[in-house]
């Protein structure tokens, strides 16, 4: 396919400057570090539109992760020996550089094995605190790890699960916000960046109401952290919680962030080792915070390669990555646009949107639609994308989700494109 | 077709996603009903039988699904009109049966009819709970026919 005019960066985005500069779109950015891409599939060369469900790894990630294993493998806060004692620095040197992302100090950072046990923790930490009647908000938009700990914890508390309804345009109803919030309100819990709308939401807004009712905020970062440039601070929630695979990291590994004195709030979930002070027979007193919240070996060969995957964000600049998710999720909305009789979910704007982009093809199932762009070596997501509710209120029960990272280019949404005609053409449309 | 796409996209599979049978609503009384559902994906479906003199009469079938639940629903519908319950239930269980095996044979004296084409998606094994669906749909609707007890929703998870 020629360059032409039409595929040219829409109007009003700045096209990013990427690495091969070659072009006068996107280009990839550092797509050459990135082993897997390399690879073939069916035939064809890979063309991973999948980040939202998981970024590919840099090799620096990968032989970091071996590189543990291969040089200092031990037990960590054990440390009698001189691998763990490398064990413990490497693992506490990931707290560190995560706190030192996010803005925060390291003690407010607790390592858990991934969003979803960070979000069970929130939920089940503060669940004891909590008095029958009193109210959770979270939002129509939830990927079901920021709603079923909180279902889970109303059921078991006694206490009333409201939700935020969305627009029309799949952004979240402030006006409705006023209304939700009660003096009973005491949890406000919604995604920072939704994983089916792409919606970004307004979290510091809706987080400066919630704090005037005497809630507590807390943010599911799984899709912006390392997408999007913030601080922990910027966005003000008390707790915010994401996951390292989603970042360019390795999988097994997440973090809750807290603010001051919001951790102190939190019952421990998991009980064991690591996670004591004193233990008799018949009692036991808890370790500092972060520790008391991470009970048993946690994934330290995955901690000791984060950090290579947040000096690759910051060697590229957040600011850069940014600019380079709105310039493909604007194309890729311009293009599904032209294409004619697909309904593409979420905001319009690229600039109000994560680098991901739903759609739904009436005459291509979505778990046609994947298994037919498979064959073409293109992967994306099909299905509800661990969010039924939002699926339902949408009329659909699955819907295609292309979604982008660093590497990808303006080519592989063209790829996308030409795959969806092959899938109706399968079809006979 | 590409890579293998041609194996699973059957014409025969084409033809019954085109125009599915069993869509009509039973002219009569439903004798037994059954929903399933697909966690992984979120496909849904409902099945409706009609019965009379100890055989299936007709099948009434809801399928939000993708190309092979849409299919496998309507060969289903096809292939269960004039068989016993029993029948029915021994050609689903011999269908789950043959979409776990190496070979996928069906026996013919089950009369499978179009169901031979489906065993072929055996070997796109994400696919396997999509042309099953219907089928353990079909068991949880027999499971429940006659004794007036509404049947369990069926899950491919089971």
């Amino acid at each position: 396919m020629t360059r032409g005019d039409s595929l040219r960066a829409p109007a009003g985005v700045e096209p990013c400057a990427g690495q091969a500069g070659d072009c006068n779109r996107c280009g990839r950015i550092f797509a050459d570090r990135f082993p897997v891409l390399g690879r073939h599939v069916n035939g064809r060369p890979l063309v991973y539109l999948d980040s939202a469900a998981t970024t590919q790894k840099p090799g620096s990630v990968i032989a970091a992760e071996a590189r543990y294993y291969r040089e200092h493998n031990a037990n960590v806060h054990r440390g009698m020996h001189t691998l763990g004692v490398e064990a413990t620095d490497l693992y506490e040197g990931c707290r560190s550089r995560v706190g030192r992302f996010l803005g925060v100090p390291a003690e407010r950072v607790v390592v858990t094995r991934g969003a979803t046990s960070a979000l069970n923790l929130v939920a089940g930490g503060l669940g004891p605190s909590l008095r029958p009647g009193d109210e959770i908000l979270v939002t129509a938009m939830e990927h079901h790890a920021n709603l079923v700990p909180w279902i889970e914890v109303a059921r078991r508390e006694g206490l009333v699960l409201r939700h935020l309804p969305l627009t029309a345009g799949g952004e979240l109803d402030l006006d409705a916000l006023p209304r939700l919030l009660t003096a009973r309100t005491r949890v406000v819990a919604l995604t920072h960046v939704s994983n089916v709308l792409g919606t970004i939401n307004p979290v510091a807004e809706v987080a400066a109401a919630a704090h005037r009712r005497g809630a507590v905020v807390v943010v599911d970062a799984a899709q912006s952290v390392g997408h999007l440039p913030f601080t922990f601070d910027e966005l003000g929630a008390d707790y915010l919680v994401f996951s390292a695979h989603k970042a360019y990291g390795p999988m097994g590994l997440g973090f809750l962030v807290g603010g001051p004195d919001a951790l102190e709030r939190l019952q421990p979930v998991e009980f064991g080792g690591e996670m004591i002070e004193t233990v008799t027979l018949d009692g036991a007193t808890w370790a500092a915070i972060p520790y008391r919240f991470e009970a048993g070996t946690p994934n330290v060969g995955a901690a000791a390669a984060f950090p290579a995957a947040l000096d690759t964000i910051d060697e590229a600049t957040l600011q850069r990555l940014r600019q380079h998710e709105i310039s493909l999720t604007a194309y890729a909305l311009e293009r599904l646009g032209r294409l004619g009789g697909l309904t593409i979910y979420g905001p319009l704007d690229a600039a109000r949107r994560g680098g991901l982009v739903s759609f739904h093809d009436p005459m291509v199932h979505p778990h046609d639609m994947a298994q037919l762009l498979d064959s073409l070596g293109i992967a994306v997501r099909a299905g509800h994308h661990c969010a039924q509710p939002l699926h339902r209120s949408l009329g659909v029960v699955a819907t295609s989700r292309a979604s982008f990272g660093m590497y990808n280019a303006h080519d592989d949404i063209d790829a996308l494109i030409d795959g969806i005609g092959y899938a109706r053409s399968v079809f006979g449309a | 077709m590409n890579a293998g796409m041609d194996e699973l996209y059957r014409e025969v599979i084409l033809d019954h996603h085109r125009s599915p049978r069993g869509r009509e609503p039973l002219p009569g009384p439903v004798d037994a009903r059954a929903e399933g559902k697909n966690p992984s994906c979120g496909d849904e479906l409902v099945l409706e039988l009609a019965c009379a003199a100890g055989a299936i009469t007709g099948a009434h079938v809801e399928c939000r699904g993708c190309a092979i639940a849409t299919a496998s629903s309507s060969i289903l519908a096809e292939l269960v009109a004039g068989r016993t319950p029993q029948q029915a239930r021994a050609l689903a269980e011999a269908f789950r049966t043959a979409m776990h095996s190496p070979d996928g044979v069906l026996a013919d004296d089950l009369d499978p009819g179009d169901l031979e084409v489906l065993t072929g998606v055996r070997k796109f094994p994400a696919r396997v709970k999509c042309a099953l669906l219907p089928w353990i749909t079909l068991l949880s609707a027999l499971d429940a026919g006659g004794d007036g007890a509404p049947a369990a929703p069926a899950t491919t998870e089971a």
